[in-house]
């Protein structure tokens, strides 16, 4: 039994039923029992079309499960309206699925466990590991997005930004936690789905934008699991094949000369990527897509990064002085600090500067990180 | 999807507003009081937002390592001078501010008279979110 299939056929089988006019908790009950049928005959059975087999199966479930509690007549109606077998467009059938699980009346984090779910078809349990809450948990926060998008009808197509950070999101997640569903490979492969059926050059931006992060991944955490700054990684670590695919597919999205957010920080991963060793790393080109960023985002968040880069390509003191102009409450604010000021020579301030870092970092890796950064400042300067 | 620690206090936090201890609320009042929190977790149960959460017994002592092949040095409990913990509750929210939400809305358990408690809760987020990626 090919599970890969199954879970690939599983969002266009369900998008049918609900387009047919299938409640989408009863939609997704009913393809979970097709799915459990297919598991149970395919072997022995195994169908010509198996999409159209589940989409066949899946629908006569929906119409058992509603002659169970509706009226006699509304059953027969039912059945009337039952459209002509026949394949509807896969590709489409996908994209509206990834619209309405990314609808704006989903909290982020519901729009997370709903993709994950009906998009993805992974099972609850999976999920909830993820995400390290209880089955029950996510069980409920699934039910609860079903029902919040139940009357939602998918004959239009939504606002791919939103989309698009529903999968952001899901790889972000997949940065920090280690669990049996590795979130990271499978935002990857949801965001190639997408991109397969709809032509957008921020999709694909996001999907270079993924790669290109993904491929620095064995390189970025040491053999003690703590984290490994990018100028310090082993390139020979990263994956090349990876880089590749994300710099090809990256420039083929900017040659169209629609640029986005994902588009620039894209190209600025792919300006890291593309660097034999950190010191013959493009800091101007890096600079002049921050600019872009800025002007894209106006986040306070891009100028702290524009003012790391500023300190490689004008030196230490440029990029204080950039970072001056920011709020310093900013986070990481006081960690580039502490790195401005190592590079500037003053190791005194960066040490402090390290330390307080530390008790301000949002994640276990970084904590630790700026802790040592911290610790082999001061052992130098006692030295 | 942050987790956050509510971290309720025997001793150690601030005053509450309404500060009558337990003891001297009416039978009614302590019913009500644990009612309050019962649903409080229940609604948390049907957002998707309640991960877990215990009562803790008021002593406990402090453990330490004394050396190979020796038993654990034990101290306390300090129940006298030391802060204390009543109980917690683990949440799994989208941001910070509804973080806060519930924790107020915890605090507005009711107590003597029936009256909001008003009491202070710790309310701590864990290490370990997702960090951004920017390098």
């Amino acid at each position: 039994m090919n599970e890969a299939l199954l879970r690939g056929l599983t969002p266009s089988v369900l998008t049918v039923l609900v387009r047919r006019g299938a409640d989408f908790a009863a939609a997704e009950d009913a393809v979970q029992d097709a799915l459990v049928e297919a598991v149970r005959v395919w072997p022995t059975d195994p169908p010509r079309d198996p999409k159209g087999w589940l989409v066949t199966v899946a629908w006569r479930r929906f119409l058992d499960a509603r002659r169970a509690d509706t009226a006699r007549r509304r059953r027969e109606d039912l059945i009337e309206e039952e459209p002509a077998p026949g394949p509807a467009p896969a590709a489409d059938d996908t994209l509206q699925l990834y619209f309405l699980c990314a609808h704006p009346s989903l909290t982020p984090s519901s729009a997370v466990a709903l993709t994950l779910r009906a998009v993805g078809g992974l099972t609850t349990r999976q999920i909830a590991r993820a995400y390290l809450v209880p089955e029950a948990t996510m069980a409920q926060r699934i039910s609860r997005a079903k029902r919040a998008v139940s009357g939602v009808r998918l004959d239009r197509h939504g606002d791919v930004a939103t989309v698009l950070r529903v999968l952001y999101l899901v790889f972000n997640e997949g940065y920090s936690t280690d669990a049996d569903v590795d979130l990271t490979a499978e935002a990857i492969r949801l965001t190639r789905q997408l991109a397969a059926v709809i032509d957008h050059p921020e999709v694909v931006g996001l999907l270079a934008l993924m790669l290109l992060h993904h491929a620095r991944r064995a390189a970025r955490t040491g053999p003690d699991g703590g984290l490994v700054p990018l100028a310090e990684q082993d390139r020979s670590r990263w994956d090349t094949e990876l880089i590749t695919e994300g710099i090809g597919i990256l420039q083929t999205a900017l040659a169209r000369d629609r640029l986005g957010e994902f588009q620039a920080q894209a190209a600025i991963a792919a300006l890291h990527a593309d660097a034999p060793t950190a010191e013959e790393t493009d800091w101007v080109q890096i600079v002049e897509w921050y600019d872009e960023l800025v002007r894209l985002t106006d986040s306070p968040v891009v100028r702290l990064n524009r003012a790391v880069a500023v300190g490689e390509a004008d030196g230490a003191r440029a990029g204080l002085a950039r970072l001056a102009e920011l709020d310093d409450t900013l986070p990481r604010h006081t960690a580039v600090a502490a790195y401005l000021h190592e590079r500037d020579g003053d190791l005194e301030t960066a040490a402090r500067l390290y330390a307080e870092a530390a008790g301000k970092a949002a994640n276990l890796a970084e904590r630790d990180h700026l802790t040592r950064q911290a610790a082999r400042l001061n052992a130098r300067r006692r030295q | 999807m942050a987790k956050y620690l509510l971290l309720k206090h025997y001793r150690g936090a601030p005053a509450p507003v309404n500060d009558v201890p337990m003891d001297q609320w009416t039978p009614e009042e302590v019913s009500d009081h644990i009612r309050y929190m019962n649903d409080f977790a229940d609604r948390l149960k049907e957002t998707g937002e309640f991960v877990d959460g215990q009562a803790l017994a008021p002593e406990g002592s402090f453990v330490r390592y004394d050396g190979e092949g020796r038993p654990p040095v034990t101290d306390g409990p300090f129940a006298e001078t030391k802060d204390l913990i009543a109980g917690w509750m683990i949440i799994d929210v989208d941001s910070h501010e509804r973080a806060v939400e519930l924790a107020g809305e915890l605090s507005a358990a009711p107590g003597a008279g029936g009256k909001p408690i008003h009491e202070w809760l710790e309310l701590r987020p864990f290490l370990g979110e997702a960090p951004t990626i920017t390098e």
